[in-house]
């Protein structure tokens, strides 16, 4: 369950902060939505920070870790969409 | 006199160490006002691999309460590297000091109702202590240390690994003062099954689910005279993003250990297993050869211990076009895991030759330890200046990237292209 209460105390501390956090968005493309669940515990910012030299694999791997080892709500049917969402907006170059 | 470490007086070298600071606030205020006009943290600029491009044009300025503008890597945890102008003086500023959090319910810590406690089934018995209390019952101590986050430089390593994508400001340097740890767990009694003690702050996840970030250490370590619980970094009380009211001090091991907002320690007879033990902050087994944390050596892996030998030169910046009839200043900062630096060379010609570098004032084996080289003026064209550290254990920084899949250790020779014009 999310601890609301404490997330939003959290995101007063950091005053300006969470306004500048507001400010990182995500490229717009089908999957974008279901991507935005990540923004329940960290900043989408981890995403443009970790582009792109991740394939789709990459990327697949990188969102179950945050399921398996960091307790994600994210469902089973939303881990290839977002991945192909990952992939398609923040991954490798193709090669060519 | 009381000494530090490595024999520097204690209250004279704190004095001078303090004036030594402030004097880089002044000169590092002027210094963020250059790196916003320059690209931010470039890790290209300074004769590295680049980060990811995506890092670089998220990246940006940002002041954080309390600190001066430094590095955005994420907003939330939240994650700011120190910029590399800092790094012209051996001692780091609290408010330049950087930030680092894996989780990110953060509270602030009031330092009045703060309470430490004490435990754990190998410990002899329960304490709770308020800060005026550990302050009161036990001796004062204090160590010049570096701080360096285990993935210092990640975002230096080609191929490019996943996490938060450091350049090389990820670390700081601090005169720490508390008490010593082990005091506080000889109060408590160490049975003799004690195998490592287990560290938690009062920082949070966000869900429930989240693994707590607790980190443990060998029992040999927390009872090192050198390990502090610290309520004081360069004489103030710990800025709230660097640990208020308290934190571990594992002089010469890497950050990761140095839990922040201390609340609890645990004397334990069972390797801690959490996933920021069991799975996080592992290294390839046998692949560098930092000491082991024994009881929690796994089949493939085994966790990060001590930094490695490493160096920075902060005085140039790659492709810098120098004035032809000058003498080139090489300047910059080494450090270790606390063996303590021995020598940097510097090279002029791509590292055919090498020179010794003149090192600045010993603050301390655990402390960065500044170096210095004139290279006489030399006619026009371009020249490649490298710098290398060794430590007193006769470790050197490494040519080539010793790669492993989380991103730690890089200490690869830095290399900047300077042309003389």
């Amino acid at each position: 369950m999310m601890r609301t209460g404490i997330a939003l105390f959290a995101f007063a501390l950091a005053g300006g902060a969470a306004a500048q956090e507001a400010k990182v968005v995500l490229k717009d493309g089908p999957g974008k939505d279901k991507a935005m669940q990540c923004a329940a515990c960290h900043s989408l910012d981890y995403i443009q920070m970790n582009s792109h030299f991740l394939d789709k694999a990459g990327w697949t791997a990188s969102i179950n870790k945050m399921i398996n080892a960091f307790g994600a709500p994210i469902s089973k049917e939303d881990v290839e969409p977002i991945a192909d969402y990952l992939a398609q907006n923040y991954g490798k170059p193709a090669a060519k | 006199m009381k000494k530090v470490n490595d024999g520097i007086p204690a209250s004279a070298s704190r004095r001078k160490l303090l004036t030594g600071a402030a004097g880089a606030g002044v000169l590092t205020a002027l210094g963020a006002t250059r790196v916003l006009a320059d690209a931010v943290g470039s890790s290209g600029a300074l004769g590295f691999a680049e980060l990811p491009d995506g890092a670089l044009s998220e990246q940006m300025l940002y002041a954080l309460p309390g600190k001066v503008p430094l590095i955005k890597k994420t907003f939330r945890p939240p994650n700011f590297e120190t910029p590399i102008d800092y790094f012209r003086a051996p001692v780091t500023p609290n408010n330049a000091f950087f930030v680092r959090y894996h989780i990110a319910d953060i509270p602030e810590v009031k330092a009045e109702e703060w309470t430490l406690g004490v435990g754990g089934e190998s410990a002899g018995r329960e304490l709770k202590f308020t800060l005026s209390q550990l302050r009161k019952e036990f001796k004062a101590a204090e160590t010049m240390a570096v701080c360096q986050c285990s993935g210092n430089r990640r975002g230096l390593f080609e191929p490019h690994v996943a996490g938060v994508e450091w350049g090389v400001g990820a670390m700081g340097n601090a005169l720490w003062r508390g008490v010593r740890l082990k005091d506080v767990l000889d109060k408590a009694g160490i049975k003799a099954d004690a195998l490592e003690v287990a560290f938690d702050g009062a920082d949070h996840a966000v869900l429930d689910k989240t693994p707590d970030f607790v980190k443990s250490l060998p029992i040999e370590i927390a009872r090192n005279q050198d390990t502090l619980i610290a309520f004081e970094m360069n004489g103030k009380p710990l800025p709230h993003w660097n640990g208020f009211p308290a934190r571990l001090v594992v002089p010469g091991w890497t950050g990761t250990y140095w839990v922040k907002h201390l609340v609890s320690i645990k004397v334990i007879s069972k390797p801690e297993t959490n996933f920021w033990m069991s799975t996080a902050y592992r290294l390839p087994r046998g692949k560098f050869k930092t000491p082991s944390f024994k009881s929690q050596v796994g089949e493939a892996n085994e966790p990060i211990t001590t930094m490695v030998v490493n160096s920075l030169i902060a005085s140039l910046k790659n492709g810098q076009q120098i004035p032809h009839g000058k003498p080139l200043e090489v300047k910059g900062i080494a450090w270790d895991g606390g063996a303590g630096i021995a020598g940097v060379e510097i090279s002029a010609d791509a590292g055919t030759t090498w020179r010794i570098a003149r090192l600045g004032k010993d603050l301390g084996r655990f402390s960065f330890r500044e170096f210095a080289l004139a290279i006489p003026a030399r006619e026009r064209g371009s020249m490649v200046v490298m710098a290398r550290a060794t430590s007193r254990s006769g470790e050197t920084q490494v040519e080539q990237l010793i790669h492993n899949p989380a991103g730690y250790h890089h200490n690869v020779i830095q290399r900047l292209d300077l042309k003389i014009v």
